[in-house]
């Protein structure tokens, strides 16, 4: 099992699995690509609809093709079915979120469901007409890989190098609508345009993915890697290239590990791929992560636990709270039974002189900017020079011998 | 209109139509909320918790599947909530993320289970198998006062039947509640509501009317139904009450043109077979929007007339 894996991954698996996983990679990185500008815009769900749309249409180019007395299995004219009839729905949506009351989801779910069931009629149209002659359509709604062939392929390419392209020469226009759409028309930029160039970029990803993971999954190529993406960065840029490289990783290594044993379908190991690589994200990104949450969590409580606990100290007070003689414990100020140690006492008598020099800091009008800083936590040489802190401490007085 | 009507037509028809009102319902509420994707999420996820009460139980049932269906559909909504939150990710990103995911593992499992031996596959559950729910009994009109005719009704008729006395008795008794809490979320809250309690009721409701339709007559017609009929309802009026009123009517017409259609229009075509019922059904609620958003009394967003 692991050798095959391994032979899968790096090629060896003949010809076909080879094909298929290059073929997927460029789908997976033109997806993420394209997906990142439409999950920026906050309008990932549009693809759901755009990509159950091209369903009557790939079943209405069959139609034709073995009305003309092929076998329908024309790829190429089939993709361009898929697209006429995902345009139309795309513009249906439009239409319907412009012209109507109707909010955009609602305008999502009826394009889907309606273009969708339309498909399933004609699906069982072309049941009806000939056994045996609808095996590759079926094959487009979960994706199918076994039968790709190397113009199949080609097809693929192509499509996922023309929409590279498109985003390379549209993407700063494109990063300016998808962050704040009134600040672009302000600029003068085609905002209703521009949103059709990135509906059209989305339509090309979904008919050109439509072979190898269906249009039913390909609407997780779109979203999930940009979310993913999302976690690791903070700039537009990087966030595209991220998402481009993890869409491409994900398909690479689902479509390798679905050529490695039987029953594996490749569209939806290659969305779970993306989900692992999601939650791994979701889990040990640096600053959104989880785990980066929890240990800021941890350590903003420590700080708190200890600062109170000094304050505590300071005053001769008895600290019962175990989490906070523990801390104070660790840090050598106390001993464990919560008698403060030579260090403990010298902090205690440090916090407690750093709230008064804040407290007189704080009612002085002229320092209102300084004052703002204050949060129990802050050190308050971090905002006010020695010299500053002198003159306050020339107010306290120094100690006075009893 | 005979007796093979009865036998054939009867049921899938009734069937229909009870699933498509029972999600027209809540959906109405859905759509006023801009939760109307919910129905789309749902059905995706019902696909895993489908096949795992398969896999538990080994054979096809109601009751495990139902459960798993609506177990899924919890562990979709924890997901959802839990990636929103943790993540602080956009609900409709997030919601995507996790239905594609789910509906993958329900696919992969589907392929790596022996399910050959068993009617469950992706396309049953996808367009449902409306068109074989016929009453062998139902010999003629007079079936429906046989006791024992009626026995052999398809488990899913009372089912769905029941489904939908649920759904509009929630319905019914939240009525005000879940209207004000739908229009005014705020002041639903300062008169002491439980809106977040409410929310999670509505969405309970929808999942059941879903997943019990879903087992009938598959998830395309869900995901029309909780959309496309409150949509069309939406243009015609701007009170609630009649909305509802419209919604109910539409999935009624979708459900009954769209079944006769997918049954006879091949035939007048003269093909050999009927086509998909669910996919029909859809089809028509869709033309029904259309034809409603183009010409409904109230379909702009600014200036319904007046008194309407």
């Amino acid at each position: 099992m692991m050798s095959v894996l391994v032979d899968a991954l790096l090629l060896q698996m003949g010809y076909n699995a080879t094909l298929v996983a290059i073929g997927a990679a460029l789908l997976g990185a033109a997806s993420g690509i394209t997906g990142t500008f439409l999950f920026l815009r906050k309008r990932a769900l549009v693809s759901d609809a755009v990509s159950h749309a091209t369903l009557p249409g790939v079943c209405i180019a069959f139609l034709i093709l073995v009305g003309l007395g092929g076998d329908g299995r024309n790829l190429a004219v089939l993709l361009v079915g898929s697209a006429i009839s995902a345009g139309l729905g795309l513009w249906c949506m439009n239409w319907l979120t412009g012209k109507t009351r109707l909010a955009e989801d609602a305008a999502i779910g009826a394009v889907l469901s309606v273009f969708f069931g339309f498909g399933i009629v004609l699906l069982t149209v072309i049941q009806t007409l000939g056994v045996g002659r609808q095996a590759g359509l079926e094959g487009f709604l979960l994706g199918s890989t076994a039968g790709m062939l190397y113009s199949d392929a080609l097809v693929i390419a192509a499509g996922g190098a023309a929409v590279l392209i498109a985003i390379l020469l549209a993407r700063r226009p494109m990063t300016m609508v998808a962050f704040d759409p009134d600040y672009a028309a302000a600029r003068g930029l085609p905002v209703g345009r521009i949103d059709m160039l990135m509906m059209g970029l989305v339509m090309a990803v979904t008919v050109v993915g439509l072979k190898i993971v269906g249009l039913i999954l390909i609407v997780a190529l779109l979203i999930i890697p940009p979310v993913t993406a999302r976690f690791w960065t903070e700039r537009a840029d990087q966030v595209v290239i991220l998402s481009g490289v993890l869409g491409a990783v994900a398909a690479y290594l689902g479509a390798a590990l679905s050529a490695s044993a039987p029953n594996l379908p490749t569209g939806p190991i290659i969305v779970l791929m993306s989900f692992a690589l999601f939650a791994l994200s979701l889990l040990i990104a640096p600053n959104r992560g989880v785990l980066a949450a929890v240990l800021r969590h941890r350590r903003f409580q420590k700080r708190v636990h200890l600062r109170q606990g000094l304050l505590a100290l300071a005053q001769d007070q008895t600290i019962y709270e175990p989490l906070t003689l523990r801390l104070l414990a660790q840090s050598g100020f106390a001993r464990a039974d919560g008698v403060a140690t030579h260090a403990g006492r010298r902090r205690a008598a440090k916090a407690l002189r750093d709230e008064m020099r804040w407290d007189i800091l704080r009612r002085d009008q002229a320092q209102e900017a300084a004052a703002a800083l204050y949060d129990g936590l802050r050190e308050i040489e971090t905002v006010l020079t020695p010299d500053q802190i002198a003159a306050i401490d020339r107010k306290i007085g120094t100690p006075q011998e009893v | 209109m005979g007796s093979e009507f009865v036998t054939l037509s009867l049921t899938p028809l009734l069937i229909g139509i009870f699933a498509a009102v029972a999600c027209a319902l809540p959906g109405n509420f859905l759509l006023l909320r801009k939760q109307a994707l919910i129905g789309d999420a749902i059905s995706h996820v019902a696909l895993p918790g489908i096949v795992v009460a398969f896999l538990v139980t080994g054979a096809i049932s109601t009751w495990p599947m139902m459960l798993g269906a609506a177990g899924a559909a919890c562990v979709a909504v924890v997901m959802i909530e839990g990636i929103r939150r943790l993540g602080r990710i956009e609900p409709g990103a997030a919601m995507g993320v996790v239905f594609t995911t789910l509906f993958a593992a329900g696919v992969l499992l589907l392929e790596q289970s022996d399910t050959s031996s068993v009617h469950l596959d992706v396309e049953h559950a996808l367009y449902g198998n409306l068109e074989s729910l016929i009453w062998l009994d139902g010999t003629g009109w007079g079936s429906l006062v046989d006791p024992q005719a009626l026995a052999y009704l398809p488990v899913e008729l009372p089912r769905m039947a029941a489904t939908l006395v649920v759904v509009a008795g929630f319905i019914a008794l939240f009525w005000r509640p879940l209207t004000i809490a739908t229009f005014d979320e705020g002041f639903a809250r300062t008169l002491g509501m439980r809106t977040e309690l409410l929310g999670l009721a509505l969405v309970l409701m929808a999942a059941i009317a879903a997943v019990a339709a879903f087992d009938a007559v598959g998830s395309i017609i869900v995901i029309a139904m909780f959309i496309c009929p409150p949509a069309a309802a939406r243009m015609m009026t701007n009170r609630l009450d009649v909305q509802v009123g419209w919604s109910v009517v539409f999935a009624t017409l979708a459900a009954v043109v769209g079944y006769v259609l997918a049954g006879y229009a091949p035939l007048w075509l003269g093909m050999a077979d009927a086509v998909s019922a669910a996919g029909m059904i859809a089809t028509i609620s869709g033309v029904i929007l259309a034809i409603a958003s183009v010409f409904g009394p109230c379909r702009s967003r600014a200036g319904a007339p007046s008194g309407v």
